[in-house]
């Protein structure tokens, strides 16, 4: 029997069931910031060197995938003729309205039917249905019934984001404290006054968030209404650029309306830092 | 004030059927009096608590106050929740002042109230803290003084300090009964803490468990000036053991019942 006891006794000098310390593999703890810098940093060189590495072997046709350089190059060239910051800020102008007007409507609908069950028993079966048509087969109505200009463009954006932000609103509203509702009704307050005092300026946090995350559904949907119908805008540069084979300026304006979302979702984070400090851990 | 409590029943509809949790309650307090209800985890304690506040409705029986029937929350009913319930997007001192504001109180008297409160639960260097900012005992110093800002008719609190350490929760204890001694509120405080109960109260309603019925008053007969030292003489332990048994007998018949 003692040599079963031997074989029983663990190899390594950790204890028995205990947790091993890491540094890579923690969870939901912070790392060392040397470390998180560095894997941040690999995160864009790495991509980027395969990019480099496979183009400048030579054994992928440049004409199929153009290099970092070639791109570069391209997009300075799109920079100089003028068409690149015109088109930017055509397709932002159109995010920005449609994705507005959405924002405008969806969060007083949004906080009204997490609210009230009556709203949401008004509301949610439709939101329901109409959420799953996909936006882009809205298209041909739209072209029919606003013409072929901004409206229809600003439309689709707004069809596209509107109910996903009712929606994301409403379920914040759900996890509101009941006891913070309930003290309000303690203290004094009226119902309209636990609407706008405590339920509105608790999910703001939210709001901003659910805008933040929408807006990558805005991005989207310029490029596809783009794609179709339009005389200016990243989406339309993309399909001109693919009828004269140039790969470069497609990949150039993949990367700028990369770098456009990255930027826009920096903003809203700082947004939220400002307005909401109390927010934020 | 007044308020009285009379021949109150309550049963929640479950799936498994009605769930009769409060069977004929019958309690009163009265203007400056500390009055606290004890009884055994699912005794129905927060359910009758809620019930005074107005956030739950009897199936029968009544509450009144100063003669008036409780149909709804109230401002002349300060509530204190075992959780604090702080609003965390405001300072100490705007939770603090939101019960006036939301009751229309202007700026200058509401800012010269809240000083005054902050003063009283000793947080004044606190005012411009966030909640997160604050421990478990200040949150709820913070909750307290925001209920009695108001200047209810009568503190209602859920077991205030359920959720803090034993070194805090004796803090409290001194604490609130000082506060209680200063100010005059009427309390009315649920409590599972048998020697919570004793050292604050001047009246203890003892329940039965479930269905919560009041199965002794227990009048505490101690000076109103209490340090922790009370605990250690006959008379205290003489009221704990008396409720201790009580609690015991009930736990023990709740199981030949069910
Ligand atoms: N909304 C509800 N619906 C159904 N049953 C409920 C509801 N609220 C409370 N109960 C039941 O009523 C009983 C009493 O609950 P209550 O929270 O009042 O007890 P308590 O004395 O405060 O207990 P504790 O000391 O654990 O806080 C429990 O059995 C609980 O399950
Ligand atoms: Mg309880």
């Amino acid at each position: 029997m003692t040599s079963d006891a031997s074989a029983s006794t663990p190899k390594n000098s950790q204890q028995p069931g205990g947790l091993k310390p890491t540094i890579f593999w923690r969870i939901a703890e912070d790392i060392p910031a040397n470390l998180k810098w560095a894997l941040t940093a690999i995160s864009i060189v790495v991509p980027l060197g395969i990019w480099w590495g496979v183009s400048s072997l030579g054994i992928v046709n440049p004409k199929f995938l153009p290099s970092p350089m070639t791109v570069g190059q391209a997009a300075l060239d799109l920079h100089a003729d003028g068409f690149l910051v015109q088109d930017t800020l055509m397709s932002c102008f159109r995010v920005g309205v449609g994705f507005f007007l959405a924002a405008l409507i969806s969060a007083p609908i949004g906080v009204a039917m997490g609210t009230f069950t009556s709203i949401r028993s008004l509301l949610e079966p439709i939101i329901g249905i109409v959420r799953y048509m996909p936006a882009p087969a809205f298209i041909p109505l739209l072209l029919i019934y606003l013409g072929v200009e901004e409206p229809p463009k600003i439309a689709l954006i707004f069809i596209g984001t509107v109910f996903f932000n009712v929606l994301m609103i409403m379920d914040a509203v759900k996890f509101i404290p009941q006891e913070l509702l309930e003290t309000t009704y303690t203290l004094g307050g009226q119902r309209h006054q636990v609407l706008f005092q405590v339920i509105t300026p608790y999910v703001i946090p939210n709001i901003l968030d659910a805008f933040r995350v929408n807006m990558a559904a805005s991005w989207n949907l310029v490029v596809v209404a783009e794609l179709i119908a339009a005389d200016e805008g990243l989406g339309k540069r993309i399909s001109l650029a693919q009828q004269f084979f140039r790969t470069d300026d497609i990949f150039a304006c993949l990367i700028v309306l990369g770098l456009i979302g990255f930027c826009i979702d920096l903003l809203f984070r700082w947004l939220l830092r400002i307005s909401c400090p109390w927010a934020i851990d | 004030m007044h308020l009285e409590v009379s021949h109150l029943y309550k049963h929640f509809s479950t799936r498994q059927g009605q769930l009769l949790v409060l069977k004929d309650i019958n309690l009163h307090v009265e203007t400056g009096e500390f009055v606290c209800a004890v009884g055994a985890s699912g005794s129905g304690k927060t359910t009758l608590l809620r019930m005074v506040a107005g956030l739950d409705t009897p199936t029968s029986g009544k509450i009144t106050v100063d003669g008036q029937p409780v149909i709804g929350p109230g401002a002349d009913r300060g509530m204190v929740f075992q959780s604090y319930s702080l609003y965390p997007w405001m300072t100490v001192a705007k939770n603090v002042g939101f019960g006036l504001k939301l009751q229309g109180m202007a700026m200058p008297l509401r800012a010269q109230r809240v000083a005054e409160y902050l003063d009283v639960v000793g947080l004044s260097q606190f005012a411009n803290a966030y909640p997160r900012e604050l421990s478990g005992g200040m949150k709820q110093r913070v909750a307290i003084a925001r209920a009695l800002a108001s200047q209810p008719k009568v503190l209602l609190m859920d077991e205030p300090f359920g959720a803090l350490d034993v070194q805090t929760k004796e803090t409290m204890q001194q604490f609130l009964l000082d506060l209680w001694r200063r100010t005059g509120t009427s309390i009315l405080m649920i409590t599972h803490d048998v020697e919570e109960a004793i050292f604050l109260s001047q009246r203890i309603y003892v329940l039965t468990a479930r269905p919560g019925s009041v199965q002794r008053e227990v009048f505490v007969d101690l000076p109103s000036e209490r340090t922790y030292t009370i605990k250690r003489q006959p008379l205290f332990q003489g009221y704990r053991d008396e409720i201790m048994d009580l609690l015991r007998e009930t736990s023990r018949l709740g199981v030949v019942v069910e």
